[in-house]
């Protein structure tokens, strides 16, 4: 049982759990040594990842299993999911850090930043391998704590405000969920991913309180996804600075959220039960209301964060709503969609963040003709945004494609309706952003202007942006290949997708 | 391979000798040779433990008669898998207490001559309460460890402490006469002290229950539970950092240890249902009370002095969740009850010794002088972070799995108001950590005008806060020492 195979999923969690820890170490002065650390931990855990990457699509199991007290196990598992998700967040790890290396550059208390940084990827890994639902509970408890210190770090009265939110809504949500959990475990025992007999077996004897216990861990889910009238936390995290706020809506905390759902929906109760039990459409349509409510939401924001802020809260449930399409084509594009909004979240983020650190813009107002002075970050957005919107070859449109066809396939007609409202929507929130960016000319000097060296930004700011742009655009046009988000997602949904 | 174990002469009076003669060594021998002292004493006793952990495993529980008499009449020792347990974490406690000692006394020149023997003493006294098999021995324990506890918080001499001291020997004084008068009531009932051999004689009649009840008074005014707590907060709020350390994480569970032995073990012909009802309807009442007072402090100790008023609220849970239910849910509220236990000392006294730190660091006690700390402190706010984390009882500390079993026996017994006290009053006890967090982070100092505390003082709050954290990875091994007492036992 000890092979390597036994420790390979613990080990891509302990990468960043040591880097964070020799981070807390090193001293604040020591910044080449940290950032070095920092990378080094960053490289190894996709290297790792992916030798995982490798040996689940060729049918490899990897499993760490210890008990934590009698009859619970922790448990991590590299499932297809699982590895989906960890190569997500591993990869923008790396990406992110680069960024917030640069950002940060020069201000303090960077060594409780960073640390706190690979403490939250440490969860989310733990989140992505996690193989039943206490560990899954262990680390999402542990992601509530990392990122509190990241959200609070300016150390303004704002910042604490919004900690002081984020932990409420976090912290209520983990005991709904801790609550659900325990339901589930006094009637069922030891609750591990994908084994969901036990669950079909009660079905028959306790629907009722099955039915409760989804409404209990989909809620405790549904306030780190955001999801309406959960959200409130989202938009007022916005002051943490850019590279958290990248990191918390593509990666770590609204994902969790929505890959808790997907969790719990397949691998706990199973599409087929859920569906049985009628818990589909109410997923579906609490999916479709946050949709819209994001959007428009979003197009009454006048700040660039804020605005990007909401378009999260709509977007992240585009995941919950292909789940909730009952059929393979329709997951497709949910499972997909957790990938492609990582990616182009994260690079709108990187842009807003290059706005702000080098000509000091923080409104949408101010971006008129700011393509001319930085063509790199604006390229960048554009494709970000397009791809929000869903326009091919961008990412978003694979996405909204499956979801469609989905709706279609399993005979759900009103979520098309939803789609292209909020297509319009996106659209509407988006389009007069490009437009300021490439087609207004500069009005007056720029609100609080930097020179960081000879191209757009900081090297460090705009090589991240234009990667995970590039990736955004990749992710679209070689979607039919054989190393795509969209060929991943169908071996996840071949093997697991038992209708 | 292990077998000379099995050989070696018994261990178990070394536990309480080997700090008596630390004690009376270190008052004979004066100042001059403490830190030689401490440590040759800590070591032996750290052998000792060790050795018999190794014979539990071998041979089970062991059992000693002190001079050779056999009970009723000589002093009868037992080590059980929870005493076993209580035994390795107070060494752990009090060695991390000695090394914080170790220097943070050098401020305090006459605090010495007396800190040393009476943390000794308290060792003694600590291991002979885990140890006793009997009622009267309890109560030479108990009376011992009021007195040098009391000493202890004394030893500044400063007025503060000095009103707080003869508040808590009045408390421990009224405490034992209760507890004694109960004992007395049962030896002329029964003519029997042993707590194993007592629990199949025991009668539910009148001078048994009036016993019972003048025990159970006792132990409760000496644990500090609501409504009997107000001597506490002063007590361990003013007290020295290692000593408010000592008393939070081991002098109060002494009593409840022995509570919680009479209840569930020897009177379970005589307990019934509705009185543990009415012990954990205390226990809530300090959760909240204890809760909604520390988040009103404005200084850092008498913060987490009440703290632990509210934490020890959640042991008193055991009781109306093991008593009058099936033996599956007893079982899990009697490991969760003791893991508790077990994981907030190690947590508290992380705490304490943290807080001492940063107000020594601050020279201010409130908690607006932690502005900047995170900035120019990691290493002292390190421990009190860790250790808010099991106070919380968030994963994946000990603290989150003692509550994850009692949550779960709660279930099992149908008894969701106690599950819902459970949540709401880690919600709370969240809120006063997190108002401390808070107050690290705002940053509006550019000099580090702080006075940093040696490495010793941080190192020894952080190993304990580690072992907190660590001990929900680890929670299998304590669960299933604890778990060994009860088959059979309560439910």
């Amino acid at each position: 049982m000890t092979g390597w195979h036994y420790w390979l999923p613990l080990l891509v969690l302990l990468t960043s759990l040591v880097a964070s820890a020799l981070i807390f170490w090193v001293d604040e002065e020591h910044s080449k040594l940290r950032s070095s650390i920092n990378l080094g931990a960053a490289v190894l855990k996709i290297s790792l990842v992916v030798v995982i990457l490798v040996g689940v699509a060729a049918g490899q199991v990897y499993e760490t299993r210890f008990a934590l007290l009698n009859n619970i196990d922790f448990v991590l598992r590299a499932d297809a999911l699982g590895v989906m998700f960890a190569g997500l967040s591993s990869v923008l790890w790396l990406f992110t850090t680069i960024y917030a290396i640069g950002y940060l550059e020069d201000s303090p208390n960077r060594r409780r930043f960073f640390g706190f940084f690979g403490l939250c990827v440490a969860s989310t890994l733990g989140i992505a391998f996690a193989g039943n639902l206490f560990t899954f509970l262990v680390f999402y408890e542990l992601l509530t704590l990392s990122t509190y210190p990241l959200v609070a770090h300016r150390g303004t009265a704002k910042a604490l405000r919004a900690g002081r939110i984020y932990l409420t809504y976090t912290l209520g949500g983990g005991i709904v969920l801790l609550i659900g959990v325990l339901w589930l475990y006094g009637l069922a025992g030891d609750v591990e991913f994908g084994d969901q007999e036990k669950l079909s077996d009660l079905a028959v004897t306790h629907p009722t309180t099955l039915k409760w216990v989804f409404l209990l861990l989909i809620a405790g889910l549904a306030v780190k996804a955001a999801m309406v009238p959960l959200h409130g936390w989202l938009p007022q995290a916005m002051v943490a600075p850019a590279p958290v706020s990248a990191l918390l809506h593509a990666v770590a905390v609204v994902k969790a959220g929505a890959f808790g759902i997907v969790r719990v929906v397949y691998d706990v109760y199973g599409i087929t039960l859920t569906w049985e039990l009628g818990l589909l459409l109410p997923l579906g349509v609490a999916a479709a209301v946050t949709i819209l409510y994001g959007s428009v939401r979003a197009l009454m924001q006048t700040d660039i964060k804020r605005r990007l802020a909401f378009s999260t809260i709509s977007q992240v449930s585009y995941i919950a709503l292909g789940i909730s399409l009952f059929g393979p084509i329709g997951t497709m594009g949910g499972l997909v969609h957790l990938l492609h909004q990582g990616l182009m979240k994260v690079t709108l983020f990187f842009c807003a963040g290059n706005y702000a650190e080098t000509l000091g813009i923080h409104r949408i107002c101010e971006l008129n003709g700011v393509g001319r002075r930085m063509p790199g970050t604006s390229l960048a957005f554009t494709v970000g945004a397009l791809g929000m919107i869903g326009l091919p070859p961008v990412a978003g449109f694979i996405s909204k494609w499956y979801l469609g066809t989905g709706a279609v396939a399993a005979g759900i007609y009103w979520v098309l309706p939803v789609l292209v409202v909020s297509t319009l929507l996106n659209a509407a929130y988006f389009l007069p952003l490009l437009h300021r960016i490439w087609f207004r000319p500069q009005t007056g000097d720029w609100p609080q202007e930097r020179t960081l060296g000879r191209w757009d930004t900081s090297l460090w700011l705009l090589i991240p942006t234009l990667v995970t742009a590039a990736f955004s655009l990749l992710a679209g046009l070689l979607a039919a290949s054989d190393f795509s988000p969209l060929a991943w997602v169908e071996l996840i949904v071949s093997t697991e997708y038992l209708p | 391979m292990f077998d000379w174990l099995q050989n070696l002469p018994l261990l178990l009076p070394w536990l309480v000798i080997l700090p008596l003669v630390w004690a009376l060594l270190s008052l004979a021998l004066g100042t001059h040779y403490r830190h030689w002292l401490a440590g040759l004493a800590i070591a032996a006793l750290m052998l000792v433990n060790l050795g018999l952990v190794g014979q539990w495993l071998l041979e089970g529980d062991l059992t000693y008669a002190l001079g050779g008499w056999e009970a009723p009449l000589g002093i009868q020792l037992r080590l059980d898998g929870l005493a076993l347990a209580l035994v390795g974490v107070t060494s752990l406690v009090i060695t991390a207490c000695a090394l914080h000692a170790s220097t943070y006394l050098d401020d305090y020149p006459r605090a010495q001559q007396y800190f040393w023997p009476l943390l000794a003493f308290i060792w003694a006294s600590l291991n002979v309460i885990w140890l006793s098999a009997d009622l009267f021995n309890l109560y030479v324990g108990l009376e011992l460890l009021g007195l040098s506890a009391v000493g202890l918080v004394a030893l500044t001499g400063q007025a503060e402490a000095l009103g707080a001291a003869l508040r808590y020997l009045y408390a421990a004084l009224l405490g034992s006469l209760a507890y004694l008068l109960g004992v007395a009531l049962i030896y002329s009932g029964y003519g029997q002290l042993d707590l194993l051999a007592l629990a199949p004689l025991l009668q539910s009649d009148a001078s048994t229950r009036l016993a019972l009840a003048l025990m159970t008074l006792g132990l409760l005014l000496k644990t500090a539970i609501f409504p009997l707590h107000s001597w506490l907060p002063p007590a361990h709020g003013k007290a020295l950092p290692p000593v408010s350390a000592l008393l939070s994480a081991l002098v109060v569970k002494a009593s409840f240890y022995i509570l919680a032995r009479l209840w569930l073990q020897t009177g379970t012909q005589v307990v019934v249902p509705s009185a543990a009802q009415m012990l954990g309807i205390l226990g809530a009442g300090a959760i909240f009370w204890g809760g909604w007072m520390a988040w009103r402090q404005n200084e850092l100790k008498m913060l987490v002095a009440y703290s632990t008023v509210a934490q020890l609220g959640y042991l008193m849970l055991m009781f109306p969740l093991a008593i009058g239910v099936s033996p599956a849910a007893a079982q899990l509220a009697w490991e969760g009850g003791w893991l508790h236990l077990i994981a907030h000392a190690l947590a508290k006294a992380a705490m304490f010794l943290a807080a001492g730190n940063l107000v020594l660091a601050m020279r201010r006690p409130d908690l607006q002088g932690l502005h900047g700390v995170g900035r120019f402190l990691p290493f002292s706010l390190l421990g009190f972070g860790l250790a808010g984390v099991s106070i919380m009882g968030l994963p994946p500390s000990g603290g989150f799995m003692a509550k994850w079993l009692l949550l779960q026996s709660a279930l099992l017994s149908g008894q969701w108001w106690w599950l819902l006290v459970l949540v709401a009053g880690s919600a709370l006890s969240a809120l006063y950590i997190f108002k401390v967090y808070q107050q690290c982070y705002v940053d509006d100092t550019e000099v580090d005008s702080f006075r940093h505390p040696s490495l010793w003082m941080d190192v020894s709050s952080i190993l304990l806060a580690i072992l907190a954290v660590g001990l929900g990875i680890l929670s299998a091994w304590p669960q299933a020492l604890i778990g060994s007492v009860l088959d059979g036992g309560a439910g």
